[in-house]
């Protein structure tokens, strides 16, 4: 079982905090596959937040496949993740060098170079679960 | 179904119109939260779907039928502002009180709550904490097993933890299920985490109204340069202009996709204050869609 928490200044919403802490146990290996989450009242009980915002996450969770839930039992995971190999890790490294290289070249600075891959990929994040 | 439903609204006191034109619909099983500043109509709203108060004009129909009628009148149950109650008697006697004047009540909700607080209810009300009178008083609405709950500021006056424990109160009896709940309140944080839908009223007018996530994903902050056009599809509610860079918060139909604009995600706080801050006369005739 893994305790939930919720960060209220990320600008993040909160089911979203919810299904990114539940992945990222899982890709950690905190979270197993037949290991279960705390129910709904639990974490409403804990958190004061919405149920219908657990549920939405819970959802979303078994919609990716991640778990499973079972009426009246409760939610368990289905998987377990694995992080993508060293060399696809070194692969994404070396696209994002030329990239970086690129925008160098364009004249970008540092900050304006996270900012835009931050603005990047809080688009795309958005855009996967809408 | 609709548990509420309103249209054209209107309440005057004397020659001032607390809340005017007022179309919005709450939808079964949803949490809505009312924001605006004080005077902008929320606690006259909360009072018209109660049926303390009639409406000067329009109509508002709950459940069903007509505010405080006797049919509604068991499904409804509504904490005023500061949970006022009488503070001389002792707690087991304000809730036989409370017992006695419903037709449906649930015993165990309350002795279970006032256990998990540890109110001795030979206490009077008057010695309890704010907390946990605010706690008693929703434990006494509650207890009617309310299809709608109306709550007036329940946190407004309640420290930190005894805001928490409020909300983790309400929350827990909102995932039982079978309830609807419209909440007032100044901490948006507090909606946030909450409420699946908001209302937020200026001056007893309507300036938003949707579920949370159609309120954030219609909206972004943008920045760019003064001499470009604006992203297609958006329109400005707020933001700051110096000579070299325009900020603005716009509503959008869509995700604005334009290099020109910097585009960044808007927190609910800019989103609620940026649309309290504008000025009337500059007001679109219809807002964005109702709930």
């Amino acid at each position: 079982m893994i305790a939930l928490r919720l960060d209220p200044g990320s600008g993040v919403s909160t089911y979203l905090q919810i299904v990114h802490q539940v992945r990222q146990a899982v890709q950690l290996g905190v979270l197993r596959e037949g290991d279960q989450l705390p129910t709904v009242k639990e974490v409403v009980g804990a958190l004061a937040i919405n149920p219908n915002t657990v549920l939405k996450a819970y959802r979303e969770l078994e919609h990716e496949g991640l778990a499973v839930g079972r009426p009246g039992v409760g939610t368990f995971i289905t998987r377990t993740l694995t992080s993508p190999s060293p060399e696809e890790q070194t692969r994404l490294r070396a696209e994002l060098g030329r990239w970086v290289d690129r925008a160098t070249d364009a004249g970008l600075d540092i900050e304006t170079m996270v900012g835009l891959l931050r603005s990047v990929v809080n688009q795309a994040s958005g855009s996967a679960v809408a | 179904m609709n548990v509420v439903e309103t249209k054209a609204l209107g309440r005057r006191y004397g020659k001032r119109w607390a809340l005017r034109d007022l179309d919005l619909t709450v939808a079964e099983h949803t949490v809505v939260g009312l924001v605006g500043p004080n005077g902008a109509g929320k606690s006259t709203l909360l009072h018209l779907v109660a049926g303390l108060i009639d409406p000067t004009e329009g109509s508002v129909n709950v459940l069903g039928a007509q505010p405080g009628s006797k049919g509604v009148l068991p499904d409804v149950a509504f904490v005023a502002q500061d949970s006022p109650l009488p503070k001389r008697p002792r707690v087991c006697e304000v809730v036989a009180m409370a017992a006695g004047m419903n037709v449906r009540w649930d015993a165990d909700v309350v002795s279970k709550r006032l256990r998990e607080l540890r109110v001795d209810e030979s206490h009077r009300v008057g010695e309890l904490s704010g907390g946990q009178r605010a706690q008693l008083a929703l434990a006494l609405a509650l207890a009617k097993r309310p299809r709608l709950l109306l709550l007036d500021e329940p946190v407004a006056s309640l420290d930190p933890l005894a805001r928490r424990g409020f909300l983790q109160s309400l929350m827990a009896a909102v995932a039982d299920g079978g309830m609807t709940v419209i909440f007032s309140t100044h901490l948006i944080d507090d909606l946030e985490r909450t409420c699946d839908h908001l209302v937020v009223l200026g001056q007893g007018t309507l300036l938003l109204s949707g579920s949370l996530d159609e309120i954030v994903q219609g909206h972004a902050v943008i920045v760019g340069s003064p001499d470009r056009p604006l992203p297609s599809g958006s329109s400005v509610v707020g933001g700051y202009r110096s000579p070299s860079a325009h900020q603005h918060l716009v509503s959008v139909s869509a995700p604005v996709i334009d290099p020109a604009w910097q585009q960044l995600a808007p927190t609910l706080d800019e989103i609620v204050l940026a649309h309290l801050a504008v000025e009337p006369e500059r007001r679109p005739v219809r807002r964005l869609e109702v709930v």
